[in-house]
């Protein structure tokens, strides 16, 4: 079974899934490894990583230097095609006209989704983050625990490789011992501000990533997450001697042809589709989940977008995975006599308590830099190092007018060079004119690397203010209701922001550093909703069918044969990244899923 | 990042008024404006171009720079990055191309530039030949660095061209360290595959007092 065009599409199979990104490839590789046949239906094109990716071209090897344009909107050699937070022809609206209320949506159509080009920052949940409720009094408890998701981040993490150290960090949890790949040396700015951090309480250490810093042990780690299954381990084990570790050169938000870190296509779809149980269909816009009239799911109507045709199909069971929001439209779209109001919904809380990484960011020029003997400090392609949230004894007193926390992440170093590589030098150097000439070359070269920053994010619970809806008028180029979002920041995200700021001019000042920008309101400072690209919820898990939209399964409680793959079903946001938490999520899902298989409940 | 970002403080509110008067006189295009030949028809390279494909200025939509124009960008863009013993000029590398290749963009966020650039072009050769009655290009580089000087310090009362002068000087810089010759120029020394990861090198630590 392989990558199919909607004429070869089998009569049945026993899975649809929408969407072939994080969650959507974890639940294929997880189920077709265990012999369920499954078909995959992608927005977008196929997109080949080994010969498609631009690693080591220059930015003066691309149009505009590789700036930023409206049709390749991080950056030329970003690892993103047909993508972007505005789309021609596929619109959304947000409902208020204020800055404040506006509400980004980032789309990726491409084989691989969002996962082509991440940061490949992979920190767990920790136990605090799936209780908000019990520890905060806000938000809403998930209703499964930390210790439920654990045994699911220690298989991920050994499937896709993740770097890092086990810190013994209050809600950071450590991995199981062997799990990690070796964490890369930090850089000087990574251990400069390690060592001046600490004056005002910045406890920096290794960040996780994932990214392989030696070969995949492929000797050992199958029979470990394949108990039992020789087809499987053999497959996976074949796939993992094709994985090259990082050869410690170029971003990785390029994409990675030697396979070193991951991405969806790469690790989980290549060894699913090699196990003959995967059809994959790209160029396929869903529509809607069908309905037969005991209120099963059996199938998915999706547009085939190389012939404009309407296609179906069938299914046994339906996993959404497209992206949190546009599952969440693919729900509300699902419109039946018996699902007025779209499937799953009989709670009204589809498209609601939609939240969002809470980020904002400083940077300073740092003195100390200046000058630093040349060396290549590209190393995994990212950050070495982060700053984990530690302030837990005042979250417990109460002080800090906010629920949870934020990590801090690093801008820095001695990157390859951009476009604006010499903003802000005449001030710098302390000329009170332009520099150009033999002076500009000097200086350029004295401060190139000198600037260093770092972006926070940080926790987000769900509020009555923030949530999507369909449009009642605008559809897409298919016809299809868009979504309508409202966004709603409050007391709790301004404080949070406030904090950040502070804190992260403290580190700075702390290392001498000279932030230009003045204090800022932090109404101003919080970056837009959606435009961290961390959007999860809109369908939350929950203990009754009353107050969400699915179970401690993603299991959606109104539809037993549909399940939800993606940020969806996050009922809050932590301060760490929702990708590796959505593929632990996604494996013990699909367990649970092939569990309920066998005994025939669905 | 708007182009006003790095204008200087003093001049920002100043330079922010005629930016944006520049660009809605763009949008409407007024072919009188700043001529006809200021219109960009062009088409930008999709939201699926080949991304591994080694771009030229040219190669996705055609350079608009008359010869004079691009005399006058190549003379200024070497007295902003001149040639040293380590490291070539900016003409050297191709910026002027890439210059003409930015102010030729068919995409909104460069149309500003477009007129900041053909104005200050302008400007540049009417000086020369008001001051020492030749272009820009034919000056002695005294005379050019004298001319640049001014702009450098805000002397002329028209504060366009001084904003011009800062751009341009940006846009040269930027064009020139995202070369290879440039980022040799510069200190960047990655982009190079290696089988181990070292950390850094003593002398930086030592540079830091980290060791």
């Amino acid at each position: 079974m392989p990558v199919i065009t909607a004429d070869k599409l089998q009569s049945n199979y026993d899975v649809v899934i929408v969407g072939s990104g994080a969650g959507g490839g974890q639940t294929a590789y997880t189920l077709t490894m265990e012999g369920v046949k499954v078909l995959m239906i992608e927005a977008g094109r196929t997109f080949d990583p080994a010969t498609e990716v631009a690693m080591f071209q220059l930015p003066s090897q691309a149009p505009l230097r590789g700036e930023k344009t409206p049709d390749k909107q991080y950056g030329f050699h970003d690892c993103s095609i047909n993508s972007g937070w505005e789309i021609p022809g596929e619109p959304y609206t947000n409902a208020n006209k204020e800055p404040e209320s506006q509400f980004k949506w980032w789309r990726q159509r491409m084989m691989g989704g969002r996962t082509n080009h991440w940061g490949r920052i992979s920190l767990r949940n920790g136990p605090y983050d799936f209780k908000p409720r019990t520890r905060f009094g806000a938000g809403f408890d998930w209703p499964i625990s930390y210790d439920d998701v654990a045994p699911y981040y220690d298989k991920v993490e050994m499937l896709i490789g993740v770097f890092g150290t086990n810190e013994g960090l209050e809600n950071s949890p450590d991995s199981s011992p062997g799990v990690l790949h070796p964490a890369p040396k930090l850089r000087v700015g990574e251990l400069y501000a390690q060592k001046h951090g600490k004056k005002v309480g910045a406890h920096i250490v290794s960040i996780h990533r994932a990214v392989l810093t030696k070969p995949q042990d492929a000797e050992t780690l199958p029979a470990k997450l394949h108990p039992g299954n020789a087809k499987a381990q053999g497959i996976l084990a074949e796939h993992m001697r094709t994985r090259a570790p990082c050869f410690w050169a170029t971003d990785c938000h390029r994409g990675c042809s030697i396979r070193a870190n991951y991405d969806s296509q790469t690790v989980h779809l290549r060894p699913a589709l090699a196990t003959g149980n995967l059809d994959i269909l790209p160029n396929a816009m869903a529509r809607e989940v069908t309905i037969n009239k005991q209120g099963k799911a059996t199938g998915i109507t999706f547009i085939d977008k190389s012939t404009g045709r309407e296609g179906h199909a069938k299914g046994r069971v339906v996993v959404l995975a497209a992206g949190a929001m546009e599952s969440v439209r693919l729900l509300l779209n699902s419109k039946s006599n018996l699902f007025p109001q779209g499937i799953a919904n009989s709670s009204g809380k589809v498209g609601k308590n939609l939240t969002d990484s809470v980020q904002s960011s400083v940077s300073a020029h740092i003195p100390a830099f200046e000058g630093m003997p040349i060396h290549n400090e590209d190393g995994a392609g990212g950050p070495h190092a982060y700053v984990p949230w530690t302030l837990h004894d005042q979250n417990r007193k109460g002080e800090l007018g906010f629920p949870g926390g934020y990590h801090l992440e690093f801008t820095s170093g001695r990157q390859m060079p951009s476009l604006g590589v010499v903003n802000g030098i005449d001030s710098r150097a302390g000329s009170p004119s332009v520099l150009f000439g033999k002076k500009l070359k000097e200086e350029a070269r004295r401060f190139y690397g000198c600037q260093l920053g770092f972006g926070a994010q940080g926790t987000m619970l769900p509020n009555d203010g923030c949530f999507t809806e369909l449009d009642p008028e605008t559809k897409d180029q298919w016809g299809i209701p868009v979504l309508r979002f409202h966004w709603k920041w409050t007391d709790a995200e301004l404080n949070l922001v406030k904090h950040q700021q502070q804190h992260i001019r403290e580190i700075l000042e702390a290392m001498g550093g000279k932030v230009s920008k003045p204090e800022t309101d932090p109404a101003k400072a919080i970056k837009q909703g959606g435009t961290v690209i961390h959007e999860v919820g809109g369908a939350i898990m929950g203990a009754d069918a009353a107050s969400s939209v699915t179970n401690a399964w993603s299991q959606t409680w109104d539809v037993k044969n549909v399940f939800l793959a993606d940020g969806a079903p996050f009922a809050s946001t932590a301060d760490k990244n929702p990708t590796l938490t959505i593929m632990a999520l996604a494996w013990r899902m699909a367990d649970h899923l092939m569990d309920e298989m066998k005994k025939g409940n669905i | 990042m708007s182009p006003t970002d790095n204008l200087p403080r003093m001049d920002r509110r100043k330079a922010m008024q005629w930016m944006l008067s520049a660009t809605a006189t763009l949008a409407v295009r007024d072919p009188n404006a700043f001529g006809a030949d200021d219109l960009i028809k062009a088409k930008g390279y999709g939201p699926d171009p080949s991304m591994v494909t080694i771009y030229k200025p040219g190669d996705v939509w055609p350079l608009t720079l008359t010869e004079p124009q691009r005399r006058t960008a190549r003379a200024l863009c070497d007295v902003i990055i001149p040639a040293d013993d380590a490291s070539p000029s900016a003409s050297a590398v191709g910026v002027p191309d890439f210059i003409d290749e930015w102010i030729s963009s068919p995409y909104p966020a460069q149309a500003g530039d477009r007129r900041v650039v053909l104005d200050g072009l302008k400007w540049i050769d009417e000086e020369a030949m008001r001051r020492f009655q030749k272009t820009f290009a034919d000056l002695k580089l005294e005379q050019q660095t004298a001319i640049c000087d001014d702009l450098a310090t805000g002397k002329p009362k028209d504060k366009k061209v001084v904003s011009f002068f800062k751009r341009f000087r940006d846009l040269t810089a930027g064009g020139y360290y995202t070369t290879s010759e440039g980022m040799k120029a510069i200190g960047y020394v990655g982009n190079v595959p290696s089988a181990t990861f070292d950390g850094p090198p003593v002398e930086a630590l030592k540079h830091v007092g980290l060791a």
